[in-house]
């Protein structure tokens, strides 16, 4: 029975649940079903697509913030009081600085000046750009300055950058056990969480080990999957780290497929050289797993 | 039109017991069903006589035989699923019934026959097969064939394996009744009925890099009367329709029908409901038929830009894809199917709902296969599901219907307006109301 709540179109539990549904295809009886994994790819591409926009819009929005916010301090120590006639000099670098995918994170539609704020916006796929923008108040941009610029899609809070927690999730294929590796302290986790972690605010600092009941590893010798018996990495449900702000896990969890499913890709290879920098190439065996025969 | 329940069959709620495919024969004498446990059962309508003209055409069971069995591929460590996922009729030509059935890997050829009469005397063994020594034997005698309680018996004349290295999803007898085809997800072979270690493959789409792969093939059929001609479909939304004669390998398509994807209807799983369960040829053979997760599409084969008729079947579910992803019923693999002057088309829901739309007075219903609607002789009801605001009174919400319910196999009679539903375990079979 589907619940009356509309469920999280969210790209994060999309990606997750996309991953678990790939894994359990694998235990599946009769076999890997070619064409519910491709359906299921098509989805974890979808969702890595629309991460990485909103995950690079984050990364912008938090440099231009670092800028502004230095550019704010230094007016401030110049002259505190006279706002009007810093803020004509300052629009440029401010509207930049405010100019972000999401107009409604900025509260308007920003006119980039900076080209580099323009090619940013072309690479996330940002259609406000082209729009006029209004004049904001002044009031306005020192909001913009003094405090952190609100991200509505992005629960995480880029002033608490200091306090981010690194999390690294992996999956064992061979004994079937999560982990979850936060802030240097090892954790174990149940992977079936994931699918949770959106209602329970809880952070994965359980210790369980996962009980694959249905995997049967020991029929999985087929050689073809010999190669995907590495280690996995695993996007953890990042609701309950609300200071998460490291993004190459991430990103090079995304790659991971970028690479495997490159047919399904339409050319974002800028994009890719932004998010990641991580080879690829032994990572790809997971997901060359999937498809192979 | 207005549909009464005729019979309806049911077994324990196994899962080996769920009904993976129904088929009328082409005379519609014989209802064939396949379950997931690897069995086949055959209905056959009673003849009608004059005494009881109330029990006209009902379907009783006419034979039952295990037809695959759970197979272990060794080279690969893979379990090969007994489910019969399609079973195609021949054409009768002689006293005995053929058809076609397929698991994932193996289609076999059987013979269902009757034997009414057995030779009674034989000379080398008695009437209870014991063999007599023959010394025994003073004289000789003729056996002669006495009549015996009626018997069906199946055998299986062909089996034609290996042949497929993915899951066969559908399979089609042409026109010139010697050959047929089968297809999985990247490949379809030629196959002639008489021959069992050869197969010919004349569409091959797996790419040379797999991780180049975009697509696979969902289904395919030949065209009812053009023996040269099939078509099949793809997970990407398109039709592909091929000439044999063109050339040995059909890579090459003759048409290619694929509607533009309304960009304003993106979402996540765009690519999910745009691939096409089902395609069925008009028994015309003038249109084709597809499904996909939320509509059916009629198309003209003169036009490959877009269909010609597209009917919603349960738009209510495109707010719910997201659930419907996480539950896996997203991948529910709906059939659709014409009636026999093509001017209905029918496909299942949820709920145990099934829809017939009326192509020409564009009217549709929604009927529901379950026990209570369904005492024999009782007239469905059409049923409604409310999308929003106020219920009536016998309307069903979205979130009321139950997912677990899924009618996905149905069939129509060749000539009559009768039909069979496949309700998870359970066969529905309706008749249009006689007055």
């Amino acid at each position: 029975m589907i619940s009356t709540m509309e469920c999280a179109v969210d790209a994060q539990s999309l990606i997750s649940i996309s991953l678990m549904k790939i894994h359990n295809s694998r235990t599946q009886r009769g076999g890997i079903k070619l064409h519910k994994n491709l359906l299921v790819s098509y989805v974890l591409r979808n969702a890595r697509q629309v991460y990485i926009k909103e995950k690079y819009a984050e990364i912008y929005r938090m440099q231009q913030y670092e800028e502004v916010m230095t550019v704010c301090n230094e007016i401030q120590e110049l002259n505190p009081l006279d706002l009007e006639a810093e803020d004509a000099e300052d629009e440029e670098q401010a509207r930049a600085a405010c100019c972000a995918e999401e107009a409604s994170a900025c509260g308007s539609p920003c006119h980039r000046g900076a080209a580099h704020c323009r090619a940013a916006g072309t690479v996330a796929g940002c259609s406000l750009l082209e729009d006029g923008c209004k004049e904001p108040e002044p009031s306005y941009y020192r909001s913009c300055c003094m405090e952190a610029p609100p991200a509505p899609l992005c629960e995480q809070c880029p002033a608490n950058s200091s306090a981010h927690c690194n999390k690294t999730t992996v999956l064992d294929l061979d004994t079937h056990v999560v982990t979850t590796v936060e802030n240097g302290y090892l954790h174990q986790d149940c992977c079936c969480d994931a699918l949770q972690c959106g209602q329970s605010a809880q952070s994965p600092a359980k210790k369980r080990k996962v009980e694959f009941g249905c995997c049967a590893s020991d029929a999985e010798e087929a050689h073809d999957f010999t190669a995907a018996r590495k280690r996995a990495k695993r996007e953890d449900c990042s609701y309950s780290a609300p200071d998460y702000t490291d993004t190459s896990n991430i990103s090079n969890l995304i790659s991971i497929f970028g690479s495997g499913f490159s047919g399904l890709l339409s050319r974002q290879a800028d994009l890719e050289q932004i998010c990641s920098k991580q080879a690829l190439a032994s990572l790809g065996a997971w997901t060359r797993a999937i498809v192979a025969f | 039109m207005m549909f009464k329940s005729a019979a309806a069959e049911s077994s324990n709620k196994q899962k080996s017991d769920i009904i993976s495919t129904v088929e009328f024969n082409s005379s519609g004498e014989l209802l064939a069903t396949g379950d997931k446990g690897g069995r086949v059962v055959v209905f056959q309508r009673e003849q009608e006589s004059k005494s009881q003209p109330q029990r006209r055409g009902e379907y009783n069971v006419y034979s039952t035989f295990q037809s695959h069995e759970p197979e272990f591929d060794y080279l690969k460590s893979l379990e090969i699923e007994e489910k019969i996922n399609k079973i195609k009729w021949l054409p009768q030509q002689n006293a005995a019934y053929f058809l076609l059935s397929t698991n994932d890997k193996t289609v076999k050829l059987w013979k269902i026959s009757e034997r009414d009469k057995r030779p009674e005397g034989y000379n080398l063994k008695d009437e209870d097969g014991r063999i007599r020594d023959p010394s025994t034997i003073t004289s000789l005698r003729v056996p002669v064939l006495q009549p015996m309680d009626l018997m069906v018996e199946a055998t299986a004349r062909r089996v034609f394996s290996n042949a497929h290295t993915y899951h066969i999803n559908s399979i089609s007898v042409n026109s010139d009744l010697q050959t047929f085809i089968s297809t999985d997800d990247l490949r379809i072979n030629l196959w002639n009925l008489e021959i069992t270690d050869r197969s010919f493959n004349i569409v091959d789409i797996k790419p040379a890099n797999m991780e180049e792969l975009t697509e696979v093939i969902t289904s395919a059929e030949f065209h009812p009367q053009e023996c040269n001609t099939f078509a099949y479909s793809s997970s990407k939304g398109s039709i592909r329709l091929c000439d044999m004669r063109q050339a040995a390998l059909c890579d090459k398509h003759c048409k290619y029908f694929e509607e533009p994807e309304d960009p304003s209807t993106r979402s996540f799983f765009s690519e999910i409901i745009s691939s096409i369960s089902d395609v069925k040829f008009s028994h015309s053979g003038r249109y084709l038929m597809t499904r996909d997760y939320l509509t059916v599409k009629v198309w003209d084969l003169q036009m490959e830009n877009k269909p010609l008729e597209t009917y919603q079947v349960h738009d209510y579910l495109r707010g719910k894809l997201c659930s419907l992803y996480e539950n896996d019923c997203i991948f529910d693999k709906f059939e659709c199917v014409w009636n026999g002057s093509d001017s209905v088309i029918m496909t299942g829901s949820y709920n145990n709902f099934f829809r017939m739309f009326d192509r020409n007075t564009k009217r549709d219903v929604t009927l529901e296969a379950s026990r209570e609607n369904s005492k024999p002789r009782a007239i469905l009801k059409p049923r409604k599901v409310c999308v929003g605001g106020k219920r009536r009174k016998d309307e069903i919400s979205v979130d009321s219907l139950d997912f677990s319910k899924k009618i996905l196999h149905t069939t129509w009679h060749p000539h009559e307006n009768i039909i069979a539903v496949a309700a998870t375990n359970n066969l529905y079979i309706f008749q249009d109301k006689v007055n």
